[in-house]
């Protein structure tokens, strides 16, 4: 029931709370630009979610909740799941 | 702190990712042997909340802005172990799915943000327990500011890798004083969301704070 209770607020973190982020860079990347460290970055290939919105998606409220929330929920399963498969390795050895 | 490709030569790149892969197979080897049945749905969702907790960036400074790194916080919930693993988790499917922090970049980003500040933040946390009352309140200020301290190890090994990998002609100690500086900022604002967080479950289920269970 806590389990449940807390990913309720992590999935509302990602499609809510998030609408409120500012703008701005953050340390790491102010840093970057102040210094000029920023010019090596190498261009990312972006996929459907890149930088938190949906692509295609017009609505950027929208299209931000809906990449927290499926973010939010592929963290949830991958973390669930690897220590699952890893209680099963340590209850099983090969 | 989720660092592009890029910004570190490649040598650094490739080492980091040595380092960040042994440390991790190493704890997933210790972490099977300690793990509990119900660790594995408090594992998940807190992995959930680091990950939406990292969308909420928060201001700083005038043009700067900061968010929740979560390793200690991870750590005190799950242990260092799990909690390194939780947050790497967390960067990883930034990268993959998100292009947020690069590839060839994961493995100085994995140290930073998921190795460094789960155990710096619990070996800060088990310093603080030590002058703190025995009590919730002692958890929940040892949590606050070994999670503060926690950031700014993480800008502290960044910089330490910028010693190593630097590409850009900009000095070790320019990089680590304008590091260390944001992310003291920064680190105020993790340490308050990771006092709240810590005290939210101690409230609920405080049998599930792995910082809970021991008593410097």
């Amino acid at each position: 029931m806590f389990v449940f209770a807390a990913l309720v607020v992590a999935l509302v973190v990602a499609a809510v709370v998030s609408q409120f982020a500012v703008d701005s860079p953050d340390g790491l990347e102010r840093v970057a630009e102040d210094t000029g460290i920023v010019g090596q970055a190498s261009p990312v290939e972006g996929s459907i979610f890149s930088d938190y919105a949906v692509k295609g998606l017009e609505n950027p409220g929208l299209s931000l909740a809906i990449a927290g929330i499926v973010g939010a929920l592929v963290t949830l399963s991958v973390g669930y799941g690897l220590i699952v498969a890893l209680r099963r390795r340590r209850d099983n050895p090969a | 702190m989720h660092a592009p490709d890029g910004f570190l030569n490649a040598g650094t790149a490739a080492a980091t990712g040595v380092v960040s892969l042994g440390v991790l197979a190493a704890t997933l080897r210790n972490i099977g042997t300690t793990l509990k049945e119900r660790q594995a749905p408090l594992a998940g969702v807190v992995a959930a909340f680091v990950f939406a907790a990292q969308m909420f960036n928060f201001p700083v400074a005038a043009g700067t802005s900061g968010h929740l790194l979560g390793g200690a916080l991870a750590a005190v919930l799950l242990g260092p172990a799990l909690g390194s693993v939780v947050v790497t988790v967390v960067v990883v499917v930034q990268a993959l799915v998100f292009a947020d922090g690069g590839l060839t970049a994961l493995g100085y980003n994995i140290i930073n943000m998921a190795i460094v500040t789960a155990f710096g933040g619990y070996g800060a946390y088990w310093l603080f327990r030590k002058m703190m009352p025995a009590n919730r309140g002692g958890i929940i200020g040892a949590t606050g500011l070994a999670a503060g301290v926690s950031v700014v190890l993480s800008a502290m090994a960044f910089s330490l890798e910028w010693l190593f990998g630097a590409t850009a002609p900009v000095a070790f100690d320019k990089v680590f004083g304008a590091m260390v500086s944001f992310h003291a900022l920064i680190g105020i604002g993790e340490g308050v969301i990771s006092a709240l967080a810590v005290s939210a479950v101690l409230a609920a289920r405080p049998d599930l704070v792995y910082g809970a269970q021991i008593s410097p």
